[in-house]
C-alpha cells in the first residue's frame, strides 16, 4: 500500500531526501512536492558559477520535469502551503486545496537576513538567495558603468562580488569586521584574500559600518557609512547571513527555537512530521553548508522507510567558489586544551597554511593559495588520527614527509628586482644581483660597485642575504640577530622591507616577510606597530593591543598594579592654578605619594586603574594634558630659567624649551627621547646628557645629540652650531624624524648614532638643507595624527574599558 | 557547571583582556581570535603582575611586569619559567561571554 508523502520546499536537502527514498522504495510513496519558487530542485550552491557566467542555470538543475514525471511526483511549484492540521493530518495550499498526508516533510530552508537599515525596502536592494536575485545581478552587468555595493564579506557576499565583477560591474564590498570571512579565516588568510580581490579590481572596505541606504525616486542610489562615506550604486546586495524559515512550523504548533526542533531521526515534535535542511535545529545547532544537509537527507529517507538511522553532527569545511582564490578552512578554532599552531608561509607564492593541533590530533586548518592537500588535512581532522609521528613535517602535506626546515631567506628570495634595498643610495635588488653577476662577491665589493649599504649601513643584513640567495653556498652570511623567534630577519631588515614593499598592516608584514607565528609575540608586535606607524602615519592605525601596558593605558604601571600619573608641564613651567588642580586630584583620588621627577614634572603615584579616566578628566579641566612619562616618545624638555631671570643667561632657553615641547609632544619614537635646553654653558638644565641637548651661547645655539644618563653615561656630541632659534628647532626636529625613520625599536638615540655614525647624521640633517626640510615636513605629517592628548580621548571615549567587565563579588554566593 | 553571563564579546578588544572581580580575586578574561575567549587568574605567580594587561599573542599572554609567558589553555608558564595560573571555563553564545561560576565558588587550584 502506498503512503502519501507531502514535501514542503524543493531545496537541496529535500531533493536529496526524495532521491534516497525513491531509490530504496520506488513504489511505496505517493509524493506531492510544494515549492514557493516557481521551479523544482536545483543546486543552489552553484548559483555563484551561474552569476559569474561559468555555468548556465540548466547545468545546475538537479531534477528535471522528466525525472518528477518518471518517479510519479506531483509538482506544485510556485505554490505555498498556508496551514498544517496535525490532528486531521492535512495541509492547506494557497488556493484552498486541502490534501491529506501520512507523512509530512518540511524543507522550508532559510530566509536571507536583511539589516533593517533606513532604505532597506527600496527597489534595487536584494539578497543573494535564489535565481531571481542572481538574474538581477546578471542584468546589471548588461548596463554600462554599473555600480554595485555588497554588504557582507562572508562566503556568499564575496561570491556575489566576484561574480558581479566578472560581469563588468564596479563592485565595493562593505564588511563590518576587521577582515574578510572572519568566521572561517584568520587575519593572515583574510589579508591574502583581500589582496587577491583588490588585485582583480574589487574594492574592499573592512571595519565599515553601514548607516543608511539612500534612495532616489524609490530606487537605491547609494550606501551611506557612519563615517560619512557615500558609495553610489545601482544595486545593493545584502549577504549578511541567513535565518531558518520556521514561520509555517511555528504557526502550526511545532516546537521551534532558532530552527524547527528535530531529534536524531529528523522527526519534529509531531511523530508524523519530519524536517530537513537549513530550517532545522538539531541539538542546538543550525546548518548552512551542504555536507550536513546531505547527511540529514539520508537519515530522513531511512526514517521514512522505518530503518533506524541517526543524524550525527560532524566537522564541516569551507571552500570559496571564486575562481583563482584558493582557500580552505575546516575544524575547530574555538576551544580545547593545550593547543598548538603550525604555520607555514611562502611570500613568493602568496601561500599561507595554519594547522591547529591538540592532544596530538589535528583539530583545525586554514589554507590560502595552495589547497591541494586540503582533503587530506580534512580527513585527519574528521578521523581524529594521531599525528605525533609526522608532526614535524605535517604542514608539507602527504607527499612530503621528512622535508627540509623552512628557508630563512625565502622573504628576500621572493623580492622583485625593483625592490629597493638601500634607501640612502636608491639601490634595488636587481642592481645588486647584476653587480654580483659581474663579479662582486662580497659586501665590500657590493659597496664599492653599487654603494648599497655604504651610507647608514642599516641595510647590510639585506645586502648579505641577496648575496646569499644569488651565490648560494659560496657565500656565508654573518649571523645577524633576528627580531625574535617569529622571524629570521633583523630589525633593520624588517624596517627596510616595510618601506620598500610598502607593507602597511601587521598581517601584511607577517605574511610577506614569512612570520612563523600566527600573530607575532610580545617582542615583535610593539616593534612592528612602531615601524608601521612611523613609516605610514596616515595609512596605518596604531594598535593598542600591540603596546606594552604603559603605552596602552597611558600611565606607568607600578609593582603593585597601581599606576602613576604625570601631567605635562611645558618646559617645566607651571602655575599656581595647575598646582592647585594637581593637589586637588591627589586628594580626591587618595594618591599616597607625590614626587618631583628628574625631568621637572610632578608624579602622582599609586592611582587605581579604575580612577584614571576621571582623574585625567579633572586634570584636563585645569588645562593639563598627558606628560607621556610612560612612552617610547618625547618625554620632557628640561630647561633652566634663561635670560629673563638669570644674570648669565644668553638666550630665552625656557621659551625655546616650551616651543620644542609643544612641537614634539605626542610623537612616538624607537625609544624614549629626552631634551634639555640650557641658557648658557654652565648648563643648569644638564642638556649635555640628553638625547638632544641645546646649549645657548652668545652667538647662537649649540645643538648636540646622542647623550645618555642611564645604564650608560655619555656626553652628547655636537651636531650643529646655528645662529637662529628657527634653525635650532629645524635641526632638532629633523634629527628626531631621521631617528624615527631609521632606528631599531628600543635603541636609544646614542646607540643608533653609534651604529650609523654621527657623520652620516650630519650629512642628512645639517649639510643637506633639502633633506632637512623634507624630514621636518614628514614629521609634521605624522604629528597631524599624533600631536593630541590621549588622556582627553580616553576619558571621553574609552572610560568604560578601564572598569572591570563584571563584578561578581556583588552576586549572592551560589 | 553553572554559567554566568559576564558581558558581550565586543567589550573585549581582539588580542586584549578585561577583568572580572570575583570573591576569589580578579579573573582575567582574554579574547584571542575574533570569537575565542579564555579566562585565567589575573595574578602572575612570579610577582603578582596583572596578566590582563599583558600582550596577547597566539593563545598566550605575556605578563606586563617581567615578561613571563603563559599558555591560556593550560595556565602553564612557558620556556624556562616554572609556574601555573588557574584557568576557568568559558564559552561564547550569541555574542555573550559565559564564565563557569562553579570553579569560582571554591578556592582556585593554584
Amino acid at each position: 500500500m502506498t503512503q502519501k508523502l507531502i514535501i514542503i520546499g524543493a531545496g537541496m536537502a529535500s531533493g536529496r531526501a526524495l532521491e534516497e527514498l525513491l531509490a530504496a522504495q520506488p513504489d511505496g510513496w505517493d509524493v506531492t512536492l510544494f515549492n514557493a519558487e516557481p521551479r523544482g530542485n536545483y543546486n543552489r550552491i552553484m548559483l555563484s558559477p551561474v552569476l559569474s557566467g561559468e555555468k548556465t542555470f540548466d547545468e545546475i538543475v538537479t531534477h528535471t520535469a522528466e525525472w518528477y514525471e518518471e518517479n510519479g511526483v506531483t509538482c506544485r511549484f510556485g505554490e505555498k502551503v498556508v496551514a498544517i492540521d496535525k490532528a486531521a493530518k492535512t495541509v492547506t495550499a494557497e488556493n484552498g486545496d486541502v490534501l491529506p498526508y501520512d507523512k509530512l516533510l518540511i524543507g522550508t530552508g532559510s530566509n536571507p537576513f536583511i539589516i533593517p537599515l533606513p532604505g532597506h525596502d527600496l527597489d534595487g536592494v536584494i539578497a543573494y538567495r535564489d535565481l531571481e536575485d542572481t538574474n538581477k545581478m546578471i542584468a546589471l552587468g548588461e548596463k554600462s558603468d554599473a555600480k554595485a555595493v555588497v554588504i557582507g564579506g562572508g562566503l556568499l557576499g564575496l561570491e556575489a562580488a566576484a561574480g558581479l565583477k566578472l560581469r563588468g560591474v564596479d563592485v565595493t564590498v562593505v564588511h563590518i569586521m576587521g577582515h574578510l570571512m572572519e568566521r572561517q579565516l584568520d587575519e593572515a588568510a583574510g589579508y591574502l584574500l583581500r589582496k587577491a580581490l583588490v588585485d582583480r579590481g574589487i574594492k574592499v572596505m573592512c571595519s565599515a559600518n553601514s548607516k543608511e541606504i539612500v534612495g532616489k525616486d524609490g530606487k537605491v542610489a547609494a550606501l551611506m557609512l557612519d563615517d560619512g562615506t557615500e558609495l553610489p550604486c545601482d544595486l545593493l546586495v545584502m549577504a549578511v547571513g541567513i535565518r531558518p524559515n520556521v514561520a509555517l512550523a511555528a504557526e502550526n504548533g511545532l516546537a521551534t527555537g532558532r530552527g524547527i526542533h528535530v531529534d536524531d531521526h529528523m522527526v519534529t515534535s509531531d511523530p508524523d512530521i519530519l524536517a530537513v535542511g537549513e530550517c532545522v535545529e538539531h541539538d542546538g545547532a543550525i546548518f548552512g553548508l551542504v555536507a550536513p544537509l546531505y547527511d540529514q537527507a539520508k537519515v530522513v529517507a531511512k526514517t521514512l522507510l522505518g530503518d533506524d538511522a541517526r543524524f550525527v553532527q560532524r566537522e564541516v569545511s569551507t571552500k570559496l567558489k571564486v575562481t583563482g582564490c584558493d582557500l580552505f578552512s575546516a575544524g575547530d578554532f574555538a576551544d580545547g586544551d593545550g593547543r598548538e599552531d603550525i604555520v607555514f608561509r611562502d611570500p613568493a607564492r602568496g601561500v599561507y597554511k595554519r594547522l591547529v593541533i591538540a592532544d596530538d590530533k589535528l583539530i583545525g586548518a586554514v589554507m590560502y593559495g595552495d589547497t591541494a592537500d586540503s582533503n587530506w588535512f580534512f580527513g585527519l581532522i574528521k578521523d581524529g588520527e594521531d599525528i605525533s609521528d609526522m608532526r614535524e613535517t605535517l604542514i608539507f602535506g602527504p607527499a612530503y614527509q621528512g622535508g627540509e626546515p623552512l628557508d630563512p631567506m625565502a622573504a628576500v628570495a621572493a623580492l622583485p628586482d625593483d625592490a629597493e634595498i638601500c634607501g640612502c643610495n636608491g639601490v634595488c635588488k636587481g642592481d645588486i644581483v647584476a653587480a654580483i653577476n659581474a663579479g662582486a662577491t662580497d659586501l665590500a665589493a657590493i659597496r664599492a660597485t653599487t654603494k648599497a649599504s655604504a651610507s647608514c649601513g642599516t641595510c647590510t643584513g639585506l645586502v648579505e642575504q641577496v648575496l646569499g640567495v644569488t651565490l648560494g653556498d659560496d657565500f656565508v652570511i654573518p649571523a645577524a640577530q633576528s627580531v625574535c623567534g617569529c622571524t629570521d630577519l633583523s630589525h633593520e631588515d624588517v624596517r627596510r622591507l616595510i618601506k620598500s614593499q610598502e607593507l602597511k598592516s601587521q598581517p601584511a608584514v607577517w605574511q610577506e616577510l614569512g612570520w612563523k607565528t600566527p600573530n607575532g609575540c610580545h617582542v615583535c608586535r610593539p616593534a612592528i606597530n612602531f615601524y608601521l606607524l612611523a613609516d605610514w602615519p596616515l595609512e596605518y592605525r596604531d594598535d593598542p593591543q600591540s603596546r606594552f601596558v604603559n603605552e596602552r593605558n597611558h600611565a606607568n604601571i607600578q609593582k603593585d598594579g597601581t599606576y602613576s600619573v604625570v601631567p605635562r608641564m611645558w618646559g617645566g613651567i607651571t602655575t599656581p592654578d595647575e598646582l592647585r588642580a594637581i593637589a586637588d586630584a591627589a586628594d580626591k583620588y587618595n594618591v599616597p605619594t607625590v614626587k618631583v621627577t628628574g625631568g621637572q614634572r610632578i608624579d602622582l603615584l599609586g592611582v587605581k586603574k579604575e580612577d584614571l579616566p576621571a582623574m585625567w578628566y579633572d586634570l584636563n579641566q585645569a588645562g593639563m594634558v598627558s606628560g607621556h612619562a610612560y612612552s617610547k616618545g618625547l618625554r620632557t624638555v628640561k630647561t633652566c630659567v634663561g635670560k629673563d631671570h638669570c644674570r648669565f643667561g644668553t638666550q630665552d632657553s625656557t621659551g625655546l624649551g616650551i616651543k620644542l615641547e609643544k612641537l614634539l609632544w605626542g610623537s612616538w619614537t624607537p625609544h624614549k627621547v629626552k631634551l634639555g635646553v640650557s641658557g648658557c654653558p654652565r648648563n643648569c638644565a644638564e642638556a649635555t646628557c640628553k638625547d638632544v641637548g641645546i646649549v645657548c651661547v652668545d652667538s647662537g645655539y649649540e645643538v648636540s645629540v646622542a647623550g645618555a644618563a642611564g645604564m650608560d653615561v655619555k656626553e652628547t656630541e655636537l651636531l650643529a652650531k646655528v645662529t637662529t632659534e628657527e634653525e635650532a628647532i629645524a635641526v632638532t626636529t629633523a634629527f628626531v624624524q631621521i631617528y624615527r625613520e631609521n632606528a631599531k625599536y628600543l635603541d636609544r638615540g646614542y646607540k643608533w648614532v653609534a651604529k650609523v655614525g654621527l657623520d652620516w647624521v650630519k650629512e642628512q640633517v645639517v649639510d643637506d638643507l633639502e633633506n632637512r626640510k623634507a624630514l621636518v615636513e614628514r614629521f609634521e605629517i605624522s604629528q597631524s595624527v599624533y600631536r593630541t592628548d590621549p588622556w582627553a580621548e580616553h576619558a571621553r571615549e574609552r572610560a568604560e574599558s578601564y572598569q572591570p567587565l563584571a563584578d561578581l563579588t556583588l552576586e549572592a554566593a551560589e | 557547571m553553572s554559567w554566568i553571563d559576564i558581558g558581550s564579546i565586543d567589550d573585549i578588544p581582539v588580542r586584549g583582556a578585561r577583568v572580572v572581580k570575583t570573591a576569589l580575586g580578579c579573573v582575567a578574561v582574554f579574547r584571542t581570535a575574533e570569537a575565542e575567549v579564555f579566562a585565567t587568574s589575573d595574578r602572575c605567580p612570579h610577582k603578582g603582575g596583572p596578566l590582563s594587561e599583558g600582550i596577547v599573542h597566539g593563545q598566550k599572554v605575556t605578563c606586563p611586569l617581567h615578561n613571563w609567558v603563559f599558555d591560556l589553555n593550560t595556565g602553564q608558564a612557558q620556556g624556562a619559567d616554572e609556574g601555573q595560573i588557574a584557568t576557568f571555563g568559558t564559552k561564547v553564545e550569541a555574542g555573550r561571554i559565559l564564565l563557569d561560576s562553579a570553579q569560582l565558588s571554591k578556592p582556585a587550584a593554584a
